[in-house]
């Protein structure tokens, strides 16, 4: 005690000694601490951005090859004779031809095509219509089947090229990587660079990447991310007409009408702690009761808006409970003094005010919705099922489905690295939607946010 | 607007919704299981849906155990038609089908799938296995001095003078994968028995037949052996991050990745379509779909899209499937009159 006086005493002198216009020791480490906590942040900052574009670089270079796709046109003699056997034009023997009847055409086509060119080549046909996706057949087949006046003309098709062409053009498959590979050889290449010249092949905008069905794994040049879109769709509608209305009924009950006692602060803390679930848990409970005991079938839209609506619940609570508490009293008090009843003090003043906040935590619930995967694994929605559009509104909740995080998944885990470029052209749609869908919010809120 | 009406008229629309839900026939193919059938069974579910008026089949991964549960879960619509499988189904798997009221189940072999062992195209020369060697690499004991020690080898020139002196990495299917089932017997227990260990450790060691088999498939679980449980494609990223990594792949999932992997011979066969189909290649498995009977005639185009996938066009030589990978059936008419008949595994025998 005796030298803390003299610690001051000593203080008071060095500071009287010291010049203001000059910096003393202990100054001088106060600032530099200050600077290396700076230069902390800015580091930290620095690393988040960096990792950032590192994450922005490698999606926009592997996805964005999905959105074109390698077309080789190719005139078709239809001939009658294999098409239509009878003979008749009836409509029901000539979809009775399958697939396989077409592809001799095809390789009669494409080596037209070639000669048209003037490229020559010792290949057999069925060699050279390995440049050709198989899904030639039933583009074909489609054409015919939905127009048989064409039958016994030569047509014009565009038609999609294998995989590993495409790989070509886009420069994912190199001339060295052909040698082992049964699909392709180097002597196609060649065919491939003198038919670009001639412009009968030719790399185009991928409109079927967005709007198309998900295809087998023999023919990722056909696969689109359409069909799980609008599983998406469907589920997204699911999760707002249910998580929107009971998540508010249910936090304008909970802030403005219960008693406060043990009872509600259980369910309090419970709401808060079903926020934290795991997402993965929820697909259990969907699976077990919707799919075993209600008996709802699986892979629909309907039973994965349902599992997401359990996921997003919390979410919209916690958030429209935050945006009510927000509103100030007086606003209650002023309406409940001159005469409103409670429920009008509610409904007619403290939910309009309340309403920006209650949709910004709604969007950005149906965006984590949108973006989940791991319940849908559980109730059938992830494999080969997004191949057929829905049938009107009742199908689109009903018929098996997929969503597009999940067709991503899919995507990744399938054999053909040209699988891998749509997994991460689907992550940029994917990504397109959750910014416009947080962009929404955050206009919203700029909008209509009033501050007291 | 009310909250307390809309809320009332979602709940509403859900229970509408629900109960048509119920009500609604399935029109609709379902099938779920190994993940090594299903890019056949995609193939042939696409193919399927253009030929055909009927919707494009769904078609779930999930493994061959996976998928021949919820196979055996029941009858109804809220259950799969086809289970997926890439080994036959066990008797206790038919003996819990039974009890659920699945007890009349077509069984149907579309093809043969072969097991290669291939590593990174850049990495160490392995161009050469013989079975024994990858017993003794990858057991978990191995007899010596007439007792069971664990394995000491850590690389493969202490297993093999002609392998590469690089440290043992091996990444293997998982058990929930039918693929490792026959990994541990067309591999594990044949290497054991050539190379002697089975015959010591029952004729020295006094061991009975079953607890030396038991031994013989006992991997490593010191780290130089991973299970893998996910797809090939996790194998596959496993084999680009370590150089000198061996991994265990379907045939024709190498055949689609030739550009960052190569093959190694199996006891000096080169595994192609060619050499599994003569039963040259001494690693290979028949695939196998399960068709529930009771099913046939309800689900609408079940049969069709059962008797399309074995026809000739299909899994014959030639066909979208032999172009994938698949090694054709030499007994496919047999499986084909099968289907036509409706034979099931207890009328087979």
């Amino acid at each position: 005690m005796t030298d803390a006086p003299a610690t001051i005493a000593d203080a008071s002198a060095s500071r009287s000694k010291g010049s203001l216009l000059e910096k003393d020791a202990r100054t001088k480490k106060r600032n530099a601490a200050e600077t290396r906590f700076k230069a902390y942040g800015i580091i930290a900052i620095g690393i988040g951005l960096a990792f950032l574009a590192a994450l922005v670089f490698s999606i926009v270079r592997n996805g964005v090859p999905a959105f074109t796709q390698t077309y080789v046109t190719v005139p078709i003699t239809l001939e009658a004779e294999t098409l239509d056997p009878e003979g008749n034009r009836d409509p029901a023997d000539i979809s009775g031809v399958m697939t396989f009847a077409y592809s001799p055409l095809i390789q009669q086509g494409l080596q037209s095509a070639l000669e048209e060119a003037d490229v020559e080549t010792d290949m057999s046909a069925s060699d050279l219509t390995k440049m050709l996706s198989s899904s030639a057949e039933n583009t074909v087949r489609q054409r015919v089947v939905s127009n048989p006046d064409l039958i016994g003309e030569t047509e014009e098709f565009r038609l999609l090229a294998s995989s590993r062409v495409d790989g070509y053009l886009k420069g994912r498959v190199e001339r060295a990587d052909l040698e082992r590979d049964r699909n392709l050889d180097a002597a196609h290449l060649d065919i491939v660079d003198q038919l670009q010249e001639a412009g009968v092949v030719s790399r185009t905008f991928n409109m079927d990447f967005i709007l198309g069905t998900d295809a087998s794994d023999n023919r990722p040049e056909q696969a689109g991310i359409g069909a799980s879109m609008l599983g998406s769709f469907f589920m997204m509608l699911v999760v707002l007409a249910l998580a929107l209305p009971i998540g508010v009924a249910a936090s304008i009950y909970l802030e403005e009408f219960a008693p406060k006692n043990k009872f509600t602060d259980l369910i309090e803390v419970n709401i808060s702690n079903l926020a934290a679930v795991p997402s993965i848990v929820f697909g259990i409970l969907g699976l077990a009761a919707f799919i075993q005991f209600a008996g709802l079938p699986q892979s629909a839209p309907l039973v994965g808006g349902l599992v997401l609506t359990l996921m997003t619940l919390p979410t919209i609570i916690i958030s429209t409970r935050a945006s009510l508490k927000s509103v100030p009293p007086s606003i209650r008090d002023a309406a409940l003094g001159v005469g409103a009843s409670p429920m009008q003090a509610v409904f007619h003043h403290v939910l309009p005010l309340a309403a920006p906040g209650i949709l910004t935590g709604t969007i950005i619930g149906l965006a984590q919705a949108l973006g989940e995967t791991a319940p849908l694994l559980l109730i059938g929605m992830v494999g080969f099922i997004a191949s057929n559009y829905p049938e009107g509104v009742a199908s689109g909740f009903l018929d098996p489905n997929s969503a597009m995080p999940a067709q991503i998944y899919e995507w990744a885990k399938r054999a053909d690295p040209a699988f891998y470029e749509r997994a991460w052209g689907g992550i940029i749609i994917l990504l397109v939607f959750l910014l416009s869908m947080n962009l929404l919010a955050i206009i919203l809120r700029r909008r209509f946010e009033r501050r007291w | 607007m009310s909250f307390a009406k809309s809320t009332a008229s979602a709940l509403a629309i859900a229970a509408v919704s629900a109960t048509a839900a119920a009500a609604q026939s399935r029109d609709n193919v379902q099938v779920a299981g190994s993940s090594t059938v299903l890019p056949y069974a995609s193939i042939v579910a696409e193919a399927f849906g253009e030929n055909f008026d009927y919707p494009t089949p769904v078609v779930e991964s999930g493994g061959s155990s996976a998928g021949l549960s919820r196979f055996c879960e029941g009858v109804g619509e809220n259950t799969i038609d086809i289970a997926n499988a890439s080994r036959a189904i066990r008797d206790s798997e038919v003996e819990t089908c039974a009890s659920n009221g699945v007890d009349e189940i077509i069984e149907v072999r579309i093809g043969y799938d072969g097991i290669v062992f291939a590593s990174q195209i850049d990495g160490p020369a392995f161009d050469a296995f013989t079975q024994e060697q990858w017993y003794n690499a990858l057991a978990a004991e191995l007899p010596q001095d007439g007792e069971m020690v664990s394995n000491p080898n850590t690389t493969w020139t202490e297993v093999d003078e002609a392998l590469p002196d690089v440290e043992i990495l091996t990444f293997i299917p998982g058990t929930r994968h039918g693929t490792r089932e026959v990994f541990e017997e067309n591999v594990l227990l044949v290497g054991c028995e050539e190379s002697g260990a089975y015959d010591t450790m029952v004729n020295d060691m006094g061991m009975s037949e079953d607890e030396a088999e038991e031994a013989c498939i006992g991997v490593r679980t010191d780290g130089q052996s991973v299970d893998i449980d996910g797809d090939y494609t996790e194998t596959l990223a496993r084999i680009e991050a370590n150089p000198n990594g061996v991994g265990v792949f379907g045939l024709s999932f190498y055949e689609n990745n030739t550009d960052s992997l190569k093959v190694a011979t199996m006891a000096d066969v080169e595994p192609s379509t060619e050499t599994i189909a003569s039963g040259e290649y001494p690693v290979s498995r028949p695939l196998y779909f399960y068709i529930k009977k009771a099913h046939l005639g309800v689900i609408p185009g079940l049969k069709e899209y059962a008797s399309f996938f074995v026809s000739d066009q299909v899994a014959g030589q030639g066909g979208p499937l032999a172009n994938y990978g698949l090694v054709p059936d030499p007994e496919l008419e047999q499986t084909q009159q099968k289907i036509e008949n409706e034979t099931t595994i207890s009328q087979e025998g």
